[in-house]
């Protein structure tokens, strides 16, 4: 394997890893707050559609991913007051937004493009273009590092780099801000924040738009940079893999990076090598494909050691004597 | 019977409530409650599980708002709609079950909500030099970088404490301090509100022991139903005239039992030892044995292995060992180890945790009446259950046990803790068991049952029943007890008999101090406990 074919698969893992980062943030917020979200799958898929569709009747990327994060967080909205106003199971609240989500975006796709449920292809100023950074082209030449600089970091879309410096973002507003002190306390012990002074409800409403925003620059880099338009269940369970990564990651964000990096790697190794001959037999294409699906699994499974997730995640926080 | 000296008339109170009501539906939970608690005092406030303290004092803390009702902070009329507004006016709450994130370090813990500025450089920086000026001011140790879950529940207990005077509090409520706590913590927990006080703070402590309220408070209100019953001063009162105004009767504080006549062995225990799911030890090689008509006590702080020995011999989990129970070895991982085979053999089960192992909240109290026993044929008609004999069997139980309301239909999440505990021991005792395993048998209940549940125990006992008595009150043990064992660390510590020994020598014992130590008893204390939440700290990793 040559240092080009390296190049172009660790490319095309930043590609892929970058709408699991964002939806792994999200989540990470979310649920470090105590609402455990299985929605992102849903708010990735609203957000893909709502983009692309606006993109490509207005002719501007930016429109439709303001159109993208705002559907997805119209989405976060119902599930924080599903399980935050109304104390309802977060679980069913997530599952049934994924339902929503998946029916919803194809019947009005074809109710509003007549294309079986899909936008038409986004081109133009309607897709997000590939951004090359400075002198990537006159480094091209230094050997080894160049190539890596004006292949491998040059050269994706805005989003590629938001989603990446999302991390370091991610971690100094946890752990070093009021705001995150004060998030992570309300998935940890709720009644420690209530007793302090601050409100629970806010403070999870709070971390619910957040991942909804998250979700929405997922689903718009996928309908609007990774692919040009948006396809029937195009996320295609980024939204659980995500949810693995963070389980992996045990809910902490540079972590979460080195986990969907791990995710996006599969994928584009599947992606690039269909069958893969190891002499003795064939290792088929289906088999690689499901290879991140079969991971996703065996960490849910707790092979990677014990992840202890946020104390009070997944309760309602009732006031107690 | 408020106190109206002049002097005391010429301060303004520190805090004054009039007229305070609060109800919850049909219940009447604070009824007209008015209260003046003077600055720089010890206000205790006493009253039975149920009498309206914690709403009265969540009323204070902005918990709950009352229906009626004034407060008045330091002469001014304040409203507390919140918890921000309760700190504000410059009361803090130590509550029961403490406030605190786990996986935070103590400085996190007690900026928490109290932060300035939006980066959390500076308010660390100031905390840190704050809390080092406080533990230099009353004694308030605790290290600023510890995280939570390693402190033992005592320096828990300080962070608490430390949380309300970084806020400024000047007003201290503290609901049930000393119930998680050993002796020794206590006495130094009374020590650290003695010097608050002297240095001018208000202390309200809200407790149902007796014994603190006379040890500590300068002032005391009695609580009953949802009533004020009586302000009084604690110098001029007794432990027996304040249980009269909590019962509305009197009650005997002590148990009046005959000397054990204690028989032969029935229940054998030896090197018991059990291996918790995460692989830790948690029972260490445990020799005992309870003779037929006595009570062996075992006392101790909870965590140190109690729970797990009843959980062994009421067949709850396995263990290596033996036990033998009138002679006869019984099987401890086979498949004749499990609560069934244990009540074949005589070995009836009152467990600590009475919702979870005792009781089957949602089912009707003749149901759990018959539970763990509905296979007996005396109760079978063909392929059924006789449940109409059933109940009839369950409301004559009930009666004799007193339980109220007398309903058998009635669920048993309805009754009271007190009158759930009777359930429990109505179905245990009714069987006329051999061995009679009892955990925490008056936890969360109120003096009238405690007093019941413990003529029962005794009479058990003078039928020549072998009892095993898991508490860890202190006071229940020393009085029920013929023999106590006490427990630290899933070892036993000792072997006492109530009448050579006191609270002081047991609580070492509890502490795991086998010999009198060269250091201040506080501190020896401390240090083993630390000891040994860093060990167990590490067993969790």
């Amino acid at each position: 394997m040559d240092l080009d074919t390296i190049i172009q698969v660790l490319d095309s893992t930043i590609r892929l890893s970058t709408p699991l980062l964002l939806a792994c943030l999200a989540g990470l917020f979310s649920e470090r707050a105590g609402i455990f979200d299985i929605g992102l799958e849903g708010k990735m898929l609203f957000s893909a559609f709502f983009s692309a569709a606006i993109a490509f009747t207005t002719g501007s990327v930016w429109l439709g991913l303001l159109a993208g994060m705002v559907a997805s967080i119209a989405l976060s909205a119902i599930h924080g007051l599903a399980s935050i106003t109304f104390r309802g199971n977060q679980l069913i609240s997530g599952v049934a937004l994924n339902f929503l989500a998946s029916g919803l975006t194809v019947l009005v796709a074809q109710d509003w493009f007549r294309q079986g449920g899909r936008t038409p292809t986004l081109e133009g100023g309607a897709r997000f273009e590939a951004i090359t950074l400075p002198f990537a082209e006159s480094l091209r030449g230094v050997p080894v590092l160049g190539p890596i600089y004006a292949d491998l970091i040059s050269g994706h879309s805005i989003l590629v780099y938001v989603a990446f410096a999302m991390v370091p973002l991610t971690w100094w507003v946890l752990f070093r801000t009021r705001f995150g002190l004060r998030l992570r306390a309300v998935g940890e012990a709720p009644e420690a924040v209530d007793t302090a002074g601050v409100s629970v409800v806010g403070l999870r409403f709070a971390a619910v738009a957040i991942c909804g925003a998250l979700c929405g620059l997922a689903g718009a880099y996928l309908a609007t940079g990774l692919q040009a338009g948006f396809v029937k269940e195009m996320t295609a369970g980024r939204g659980y893999i995500a949810l693995a990564a963070l389980i992996f990651a045990k809910w902490r964000p540079w972590y979460a990076l080195v986990a969907c990096l791990l995710f996006g790697l599969l994928q584009a190794i599947a992606l690039r090598y269909q069958n893969i001959d190891l002499g003795a037999f064939v290792v088929p294409v289906q088999f690689m494909d499901a290879l991140p699906y079969i991971l996703t699994v065996v960490i849910l499974a707790g092979f990677v050691g014990k992840a202890i997730p946020p104390r009070a995640g997944g309760e309602p926080y009732v006031k107690e004597r | 019977m408020a106190p109206d000296d002049r002097e005391e008339t010429m301060t303004q109170p520190a805090i004054e409530l009039k007229g305070i009501s609060k109800a919850f539906g049909p219940v009447q939970a604070n009824r007209d409650i008015s209260i003046r608690v003077m600055p720089g005092t010890i206000h205790g406030i006493i009253g039975e599980n149920g009498a309206g303290k914690s709403t009265l004092m969540s009323i204070l803390y902005g918990f709950y708002k009352a229906d009626a009702g004034e407060i008045f902070i330091n002469g001014k009329k304040t409203e507390i709609p919140d918890s921000q507004a309760a700190i504000a006016a410059g009361i803090g709450m130590v509550f029961q079950h403490f406030k605190l994130v786990q996986n935070f370090t103590v400085l996190e813990n007690v900026i928490l909500g109290a932060e300035e500025g939006q980066l959390l450089k500076t308010s660390l920086s100031k905390a840190r030099g704050v809390l080092k000026q406080l533990a230099e001011d009353y004694a308030l140790r605790v290290d600023p970088d510890a995280l939570i879950e390693n402190l033992s529940v005592g320096h828990q207990q300080r962070v608490e404490i430390l949380k309300a005077l970084y806020r400024q509090a000047d007003i201290l409520i503290l609901d049930e301090p000393t119930g998680v706590l050993t002796p020794a913590e206590a006495d130094h927990l009374f020590r650290i509100l003695e010097g608050l006080r002297d240095q001018g703070k208000t202390i309200i402590l809200i407790t149902h022991k007796l014994r603190e309220i006379m040890e500590i408070t300068d002032t005391v209100s009695v609580m009953r139903r949802g009533e004020m019953t009586a302000t009084v001063k604690t110098s001029e009162t007794s432990p027996e005239e304040l249980a009269e105004l909590m019962v509305g009767r009197k009650v005997l504080l002590h148990v009046d039992k005959k000397p054990a006549q204690p028989g032969k062995p029935v229940l054998e225990i030896e090197n018991l030892r059990h291996v918790d799911s995460w692989g830790v030890e948690r029972l260490k090689g445990i020799s005992l044995s309870v003779r037929a008509g006595e009570i062996l006590g075992i006392a101790g702080v909870s965590g140190n292995g109690q729970s797990e020995l009843l959980h062994v011999l009421g067949g709850m989990t396995t263990a290596t060992g033996t036990i033998r129970v009138n002679g006869q070895e019984i099987d401890l991982t086979g498949q004749h180890s499990d609560g069934q085979s244990r009540r074949a053999r005589g070995i009836a089960h009152v467990p600590e945790d009475r919702h979870h192992e005792g009781l089957i909240l949602p089912y009707t109290a003749w149901e759990n009446l018959v539970f763990g026993y509905h296979r007996d044929p005396a109760i079978q008609k063909g392929w059924l259950m006789d449940n109409a004999g059933i109940k009839a069997e369950a409301a004559k139980k009930m009666e004799r046990f007193d339980v109220r309301p007398p309903n058998p239909n009635l669920a048993a999440r309805n009754f009271s803790g007190g009158n759930q505990q009777k359930i429990v021991l109505a179905r245990e005792i009714e069987r006329d068991p051999d061995i009679l395993l009892v955990g925490q048998p008056t936890r969360g209940v109120d003096i009238g049952a405690i007093e019941f549940i413990h003529k029962e125990i005794i009479r058990l006992r003078d039928k020549g029943k072998a009892i095993l008595l898991v508490s860890v009150e202190l006071d229940e043990i020393l009085s029920l007890s013929d023999r106590i064992a006490v427990m630290f660390d899933g070892r036993i510590m000792g072997e006492r008999l109530p009448a050579e020994t006191d609270q002081t020598e047991l609580g070492l014992l509890m502490a795991g101090v086998t010999e009198k130590p060269d250091k201040p008893l506080i501190e020896a204390v401390d240090e083993q406990l630390k000891a040994k939440a860093q060990r167990e700290a590490r067993n969790n990793v």
